[in-house]
């Protein structure tokens, strides 16, 4: 087989494009970095906590003003005993063409995981996952939320993490 | 996201991104990604496909045990759908519609420059 472009959508290009053709002249400034860092796990998986972070929001219903800081942006927690049956996702730009986000299992896998911890290849599940917005704005994720979703997952005596955008 | 595992990273502990934007997560550069090629939103799988989501996140848990460098990306193995048109689709500008996303665009700048002057004068 061959191709003459990439077979994975290119999401920086199609934002871009799409934004441009509604006559938005700078186009959005995406994060780059040449490098990334590197924590190794603390210990073996099967005794390591597990969380998952998520960038869903506290189900509401659509148009409900969530009348909180930032339009209802915020890091939460759910808990992730039970499940939560939904979560907001209308905010976010999945795509509402080809699916949907009614199975929150689909963003948010956390059966999948307590599937993991009763057969004994994680330790165990953090008492809660933690949601945290998708900001236009870089310095807020890196200097409010990030720091607030270690702090949560610390107290939550996390050892690793599952990072799940939409 | 890929900056809240950035920072988890710096800090000692250790991500895997699942995710289906490949792009915008690697060039912001994270430890260890499980790329999903699917459309936007289920990046654990195939709506209510438990079989599907569970493996996704059992190649998330071999991911953190076996990369040893990061910018490890993998991928995962599932298709979404023998269809692939929702990789056209997506946000697909059709020549027919230009004026209509102008004018979208247009009436979205105004909304938010009275909404500005609003909060300004409040």
């Amino acid at each position: 087989m061959t191709t003459t472009h990439r077979t994975f959508v290119s999401y920086i290009d199609r934002t871009r494009e799409f934004y441009a053709a509604q006559g938005y002249e700078r186009p959005y400034q995406w994060a780059q970095n040449e490098g990334a860092p590197f924590a190794k796990l603390p210990k073996p998986l099967a005794d390591c906590r597990v969380a998952l972070v998520t960038t869903a929001s506290v189900f509401r219903e659509k148009g409900v003003d969530p009348g909180s800081l930032r339009g209802g942006k915020q890091v939460w927690s759910g808990e992730t005993q039970p499940p939560p049956d939904r979560l907001f996702t209308d905010d976010l730009s999945w795509d509402k063409q080809a699916t949907h986000t009614d199975d929150v299992e689909s963003f948010l896998p956390l059966t999948a995981l307590r599937g993991y911890t009763e057969s004994g290849r994680i330790g165990s599940m953090a008492s809660h996952f933690f949601g945290v917005p998708t900001d236009y704005s870089q310095r807020r994720t890196l200097e409010e939320d990030a720091p607030e979703v270690l702090r949560r997952c610390r107290e939550d005596g996390v050892d690793t993490a599952l990072l799940v955008p939409l | 996201m890929s900056l809240v595992a950035r920072h988890l990273e710096e800090n000692g502990i250790p991500t895997v991104v699942i995710g289906s934007a490949r792009d915008i997560v690697e060039e912001c550069g994270v430890a260890r990604f499980l790329f999903s090629d699917f459309p936007l939103g289920n990046p654990c799988g195939v709506p209510y496909d438990r079989e599907m989501q569970h493996d996704i996140v059992g190649f998330a848990l071999d991911l953190l045990e076996g990369a040893t460098l990061p910018r490890t990306t993998v991928q995962t193995p599932r298709m979404w759908s023998e269809d692939t048109s929702w990789k056209d689709n997506y946000a697909r500008i059709d020549p027919a519609q230009a004026e209509t996303l102008r004018r979208a665009g247009e009436a979205r700048r105004a909304a938010q420059a009275k909404a500005q002057a609003r909060g300004q004068s409040a």
